[in-house]
């Protein structure tokens, strides 16, 4: 049942640099895959020789393994001009790629987990913010969020007060948009594409899209890379393993409303592959 | 002023292990970010001219290039402490047992560094071998940290921190990434816990603050 929802969504399972390197042997949702290059002419199959649909975007190859696909979700800031698309590859994590998207959506963990970095005691406090169910695009979202951070992003020169705005347009995917150092009127994007490879196991992708011109790549890849990796401890910890979706399972604090939006969201559209409910 | 430049990619325990050493030594030095992953930009030409071999970190001193991080350690040691304790090379006593646990730490950039990067960034090895090769070196470990406990001693050698405690501490601190919990090792886990609180310590993803440890984990383990 869940499998069968989660199976209609479009997922990623390479970037050009890890095709670069050969075939990647992959699982999406319990079914192994070989991802054949070149990136451009992409083939995704299972051991038993099914092809899949494949397309490119946001620097990824994506893929659904369902009979009737729902479209892959847009991110229109992808296709402005001036942005550096950052992929910056793949991270492992044991853990349920639902608990992966939620973590992206929790800025009160930053002062104790990035510590230096996106946060830094005593500023925890995470002020009143709006968190809510967007029903004409049936997408979860959170916005008016503000929080002070040591070193925001890479072209970040010293402590700001960072504006945040979170979206989710598929239950395995969550974008951010937060103020860009070097051009305060405009947003750098930052997004993670979950692949789960199964309920408690999954591939992440970090992906980026920033207004930045001076800093290299690797400088930029390893900010996002470093980041993600205090998270990866943390994630792997968590129990119960999948997401609780019953509110009486977890009390969510007031930093929480967008994790509770979103549980919302996931419970409301039966997506409940990697979640925890009475069903499962 | 800086001493050296240091090749460098953020989420490999084996820079990890340079910053550490420097760090703990006060000895500062240029970092150049390395596009280890995804990009494999040390396998790239350029870098291969500086290290054939192919592997971070890279240390360049004036003329001088190391590649291997017990050679880098040493290095720094050697060139930056006064006290001569960090690496007691000319001790009969202490000197070869600093090396012997420098062949340890080796071994465990080839097991628990390769299953850490296996199971983070799905690196193309034996992942189950590497695991088994990791248990292995780490059931090592515990046992002769043991038989120092039971001298009545805290680190690996003597009575002071050496570079053999800094070579096996990342390795060995970040085997949870790979699966490989601390939990059946009760010396490690307090050995690790002495390196955390030197003076000047710095962490790495993956391995937290003091302070953060202290919330994480309850003093009574039950
Ligand atoms: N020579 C180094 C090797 C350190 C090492 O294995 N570094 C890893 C990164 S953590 C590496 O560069 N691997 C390259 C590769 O396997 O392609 C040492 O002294 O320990
Ligand atoms: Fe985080």
């Amino acid at each position: 049942m869940s499998l069968h929802y989660a199976s209609n969504d479009w997922y990623p399972v390479a970037d050009a640099a890890c095709l670069a390197r050969g075939p990647r042997k992959t699982r999406l949702l319990g079914t192994d895959l070989e991802v054949l290059g070149p990136f451009d002419h992409p083939v995704v199959t299972d051991m038993g020789g099914r092809c899949f649909p494949v397309q490119v975007r946001y620097n990824h190859l994506w893929t659904t393994i369902g009979d009737d696909p729902r479209p892959l979700f847009d991110i229109p800031e992808a296709d402005e001009p001036g942005r550096r698309h950052v992929p910056c590859g793949v991270v492992r994590v044991k853990c349920s790629p639902l608990r992966a998207v939620e973590n992206f959506l929790d800025i009160a963990h930053f002062p104790f987990v990035h510590t230096g970095i996106l946060g830094a005691e005593p500023h925890t406090e995470v002020a009143a913010y709006k968190a809510e169910i967007r029903e004409d695009v049936d997408e979860v979202w959170a916005t008016n969020i503000s929080f002070y951070q040591p070193q925001a992003a890479k072209s970040a020169a010293g402590g700001i007060t960072t504006r945040y705005e979170y979206r989710v347009p598929a239950p395995t995917a969550a974008v951010l948009y937060k103020t860009c150092p070097p051009r305060p009127e405009a947003m750098d994007v930052i997004a993670i594409f979950v692949q789960p490879r199964s309920e408690t196991d999954c591939d992440v992708w970090p992906w980026m899209a920033l207004y930045d011109d001076t800093t290299n790549f690797a400088d930029l890849a390893q900010f996002q890379q470093e980041i993600f990796l205090q998270d990866r401890s943390i994630l792997e910890n968590q129990r119960p393993v999948k997401l609780p979706l019953d509110p009486k399972l977890e009390i969510p604090t007031r930093a929480d409303m967008t994790s509770i939006a979103y549980r919302r969201w996931l419970k409301r559209r039966g997506a409940y592959y990697g979640a925890l409910t009475d069903q499962t | 002023m800086s001493h050296f430049t240091l090749y460098t990619y953020v989420l490999s325990a084996s820079c990890y292990k340079v910053r550490l050493m420097a760090a703990l030594l006060g000895v500062p030095y240029d970092s150049v970010a390395v596009n280890f992953y995804p990009g494999f930009e040390h396998r790239s030409e350029a870098m291969l001219a500086l290290n054939p071999w192919g592997t971070l970190p890279i240390l360049r001193a004036g003329d001088l290039v190391l590649t291997e991080t017990q050679a880098m350690l040493g290095w720094l040691a050697t060139n930056h402490d006064p006290t001569g304790r960090w690496y007691p090379a000319a001790d009969p006593a202490l000197g070869p047992q600093v090396l012997q646990w420098l062949g340890l730490a080796a071994r465990l950039t080839g097991s628990a560094g390769l299953a850490r990067l296996h199971a983070i960034l799905d690196w193309p090895v034996d992942g189950e071998a590497v695991r088994k090769a990791a248990l292995k070196d780490l059931q090592e470990l515990e046992l002769l940290l043991t038989d120092r406990v039971l001298a009545g001693q805290t680190w690996l050698v003597g009575d002071h921190p050496t570079i053999a405690d800094i070579a096996c501490f990342p390795h060995a601190a970040l085997s949870p990434d790979a699966g490989l919990e601390h939990d059946g090792f009760p010396a490690i886990r307090n050995w690790l816990y002495a390196v955390r609180s030197l003076p000047g310590f710095v962490t790495m993803p993956g391995i937290h603050e003091l302070h953060e440890l202290r919330e994480r984990e309850p003093a009574d383990p039950q």
